[in-house]
């Protein structure tokens, strides 16, 4: 079966988060990047389901600058096939993600394209679902179990309330939640041998698609800062203080 | 003027609350607030919401019967089209998550995810980064649509109640169907109900110290109990307890964090509770920078501890 994932560049989950000094952004520089957490999972996950399956394509997709090459080679390292980096620079809202995405899709003709379920930095949790529906494809969103077989993924998802099971016809899009697998490392082998593996490099300009956003991010802001708290000698005093002060009894 | 339909979610015969949230933020752009339930059966989650709304529309087919991305899709678009909203509202529950963004490439739309502000009719402000930064976006479409988080807008006051009507809907081919829903049962309050959280960390070092120690102190207060991701990814605990960026986010009036470190994804989904305990048997960690009151100590001793104490402060 072949498989596109997406993989996203994002700064580590265990940096700290700073605004630059002119708000106009999160800093970046000194800091640390990394495949978005969900997207390794999606990588992990097309690359066990491409064995369980007999075989097939792992094909890796970033859009982003040409620093986004790191992650896919990062991909490639952990076993993913083959590469392609969708050469923009500057901000993609989630929808021309999405149509970027698409055409890439038209082309490749996935059975099923794994994504994650949201990116650690904005958050959105968009581009997938949006995709789906550019494509009319079904989606299963929050993935915990996938099962490809008899020309459908049933997929376990993580709803709320407990856990709700789907089925989509292939090709459909599966995005990955944080219990699907635990990503392998990559192995110093397979390190080496990503630097041989194919990388192609496209753009949304030759894929068709102007990206003119229609989310525009307008400014940043830190949030509200807590006042600091106080520490109690004991359980006498944190019940006096939750019964007296807080009020919270 | 702004036209508003809002979405709203209902599991097992029951209105998610949560979907309040959505009146309540639509109402800051004001216009018109119409609403919609998708369904079989659902006659009563539409008298629930009819307080807040002008006029709810109920589409029941067979094919809505249960929620799936794809015929939900279709069928809200069609609704939104046919009364001219200019704004598609739901919940950022897990189910509004899975089903706006696919609502917005229908209609064409922009959309702001989890928005914990509104600015105007066509800027929000949302937090990113597991809620380190708040950014502030503008959708520049025509249509808009929007996910709001429940913790954010207080249920609006309840009014008239609106007229009720049905709609006719179409799901329209759908490569996608139901299989099962397994429940979390469980008797106590909802997570995102709940006026006490009780939140086990991977210091409770297995259900066993869920059960033992959490649950009483839950039991006392009436509580629901919550997770790190830690504790849900040893199985200790169902998924359905993620706190955090990842999980579910909460507000309760007091949060119980226990024998957890308080990883920035944890605090970005319960930081805005309204006062915030924490027990930790190391004095750096870093949830004491959340906490409202921190005592160093082990959980073991100090949570059976609180329990008698907060038993016989009740009287
Ligand atoms: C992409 C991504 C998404 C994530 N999303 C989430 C999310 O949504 N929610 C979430 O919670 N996490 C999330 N995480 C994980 C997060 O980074 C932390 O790893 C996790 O929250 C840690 O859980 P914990 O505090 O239970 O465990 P630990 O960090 O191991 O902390 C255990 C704590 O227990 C204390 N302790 C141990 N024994 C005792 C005792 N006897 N008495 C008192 N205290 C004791 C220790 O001092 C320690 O502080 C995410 C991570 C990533 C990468």
């Amino acid at each position: 079966m072949k498989f596109l994932v997406t993989v996203k560049r994002v700064t580590d989950y265990e940096a700290k988060v700073k605004l630059k000094a002119d708000k106009s952004g999160v800093e970046t520089a000194g800091v640390n990047m990394i495949v978005n957490p969900f997207d390794e999972i999606a990588v992990e996950e097309a690359l066990r389901q491409k064995d369980k399956t007999g075989g097939g394509e792992v094909v890796v997709c970033s859009i982003g600058s040409a620093d986004a090459t790191a992650q896919i080679r990062s991909a490639l390292a952990m076993g993913a096939d083959r590469g392609i980096l969708v050469k923009h620079d500057g901000a993609i809202d989630p929808f021309h993600v999405a149509r970027v995405l698409q055409k890439v899709v038209e082309k490749e003709k996935p059975d099923v394209v794994l994504m994650g379920k949201q990116a650690i930095d904005d958050d959105s949790g968009q581009a997938a679902q949006i995709l789906a529906e550019l494509l009319g494809w079904g989606q299963a969103t929050s993935a915990n179990t996938v099962t490809l077989e008899g020309g459908k993924a049933t997929v376990v998802r993580e709803a709320d309330g407990g856990l709700e099971t789907v089925a989509c016809e292939l090709p459909c899009v599966i995005t990955a939640d944080l219990r699907l697998n635990e990503p392998r490392y990559a192995s110093l082998p397979g390190i080496m041998k990503a630097k041989k593996k194919p990388l192609d490099e496209l753009t949304p300009d030759a894929l068709g698609v102007k990206v003119e956003n229609r989310v525009v991010v307008k400014g940043f802001e830190e949030p509200a800062q807590k006042k600091a708290g106080q520490k109690v000698a004991d359980v006498a005093a944190l019940v006096d203080k939750l019964k007296n002060e807080a009020k919270a009894l | 003027m702004a036209t508003h339909l809002i979405v709203v979610e209902h599991q097992s015969g029951k209105l998610n609350k949560a979907s309040l949230s959505a009146f309540a933020a639509a109402a800051k752009v004001g216009g018109d607030l119409h609403a919609l339930v998708l369904g079989q059966g659902v006659g009563e989650i539409a008298k629930a919401v009819a307080p807040y709304a002008k006029k709810v529309h109920v589409g029941e087919h067979a094919g809505v019967k249960d929620r799936l991305a794809q015929p939900y899709a279709k069928c809200i678009t069609d609704v939104a089209n046919a009364i001219g909203a200019t704004h598609v509202w739901a919940a950022a529950s897990n189910a509004g998550k899975d089903l706006m963004p696919r609502v917005a490439a229908r209609m064409d739309a922009a959309m702001a995810s989890d928005v914990s502000a509104v600015v105007d009719e066509k800027t929000f402000k949302r937090p990113m980064w597991a809620g380190n930064v708040i950014g502030t976006v503008e959708l520049t479409t025509a249509k808009k649509v929007i996910t709001v988080r429940p913790t954010e807008f207080t249920a609006p006051a309840a009014g008239a109640a609106g007229e009720v009507a049905s709609v006719s809907v179409d799901p329209g081919a759908s490569k996608m169907s139901f299989v099962k829903f397994d429940a979390v049962v469980s008797d106590r309050p909802l997570l995102q109900d709940a006026r006490v959280i009780v939140a086990a960390g991977r210091g409770v070092k297995g259900p066993e110290g869920i059960k033992t120690v959490l649950e009483p102190l839950a039991d006392t207060l009436s509580a629901a109990i919550g997770a790190s991701r830690a504790v849900c990814d040893a199985g200790w605990a169902p998924n359905d307890w993620q706190i955090g960026q990842t999980g579910k986010v909460v507000a309760p009036e007091l949060y119980f964090a226990v024998g957890l470190s308080g990883a920035i994804q944890h605090v970005a989904g319960m930081k805005g509770s309204k006062c915030i305990v924490a027990i930790n048997k190391d004095p750096e960690a870093p949830i004491f920078q959340v906490a409202d009151y921190g005592l160093v100590g082990d959980l073991f001793k100090v949570i059976p501890e609180l329990t008698e104490a907060i038993k016989k402060a009740k009287g």
